[in-house]
């Protein structure tokens, strides 16, 4: 009954509105982390469900795999940047550091 | 309704659930923590795709890896002595309008489009994976190795001391 493309199609659009809004709507730049990490993880779902049901052949998953491979690069990446910024302005807070000099 | 039926509904429901927290809890190591399921949720629903390669990747990386990082991140950019790090958040409903239309619009058009059919057999793909990385994909492998080296290499730049740039 739930076997089919259409439900992981919708549970991965659903975590990816979650995603938009938590980067929409969070002022603390590890929780918009977060967000973009949910956005990957549905983009992540979408390949695989694809690669399952439509494509019939394993094309997809290694596109999931470079995914993930780019999702840890870039969240190394970011935490090391907001850990400067915590060490040179004492916040995460997007909108108190708005501004690229002080 | 099978039991394949009831594990893909326990974790889309377990996934969405725990997304649906990460996004509008109110305090943000909470929110972390609700990652950890959704991570696990999506590498369950990877093994119902009979993705298993991918499943494991999926719990080694993301839950090994970014979450770690991730809780690290929330504990060093925060005062200890603060045991509540709290969570503001700004324009919630402005936002909600438009990217719940978009949903909506996202989800009817999945509905009711006509998706091609062509089912994937269920076995092993560890084997045929590693066969098409060094022969079809070898060039976007290559790539991704000398990224990650890029990025581990400026990761570590970044999150040095700041001073340290005098000694060299």
């Amino acid at each position: 009954m739930f076997n089919n493309l259409q439900v992981f199609l919708i549970i991965s659009t659903i975590l990816f509105i979650l995603g938009i809004l938590a980067i929409l709507t969070r002022k603390n730049a590890i929780s918009i982390l977060m967000g973009i990490e949910l956005i990957l993880n549905s983009a992540g779902l979408n390949f695989v469900a694809f690669s399952k049901f439509s494509s019939g052949n394993l094309n997809g998953q290694i596109f999931a795999l470079f995914i993930i491979l780019l999702a840890a690069a870039e969240a190394a990446v970011a935490l090391a940047i907001f850990l400067g910024l915590y060490r040179q302005r004492k916040t995460v807070f997007v909108d108190q550091a708005s501004e690229l000099k002080q | 309704m099978n039991f394949q039926d009831i594990a893909i509904l326990f974790f889309g429901l377990l996934t969405i659930l725990s997304a649906t927290f990460v996004t509008f809890s109110p305090k943000i190591l909470y929110s972390a923590f609700s990652l950890l399921f959704t991570f696990f949720g999506v590498a369950a629903l990877y093994l119902i795709l009979s993705a298993d390669f991918l499943a494991a990747t999926q719990v080694i990386v993301y839950v090994g890896g970014i979450l770690i990082l991730i809780i690290f991140g929330v504990l060093l950019t925060a005062r200890i002595t603060n045991l509540e790090i709290l969570e503001q958040t700004q324009q919630r409903f402005i936002a909600l309008l438009p990217i719940g239309s978009i949903g909506l619009g996202l989800i009817l058009l999945i509905l009711f489009t006509n998706w091609p059919i062509n089912l994937l057999p269920n076995e092993p793909t560890t084997a045929t994976i590693g066969k098409k990385l060094i022969l079809t994909y070898v060039i976007a492998f290559e790539a991704s190795s000398v990224l990650l080296i890029a990025a581990l290499i400026g990761a570590v730049r970044l999150g040095r001391e700041r001073n340290d740039e005098n000694v060299q």
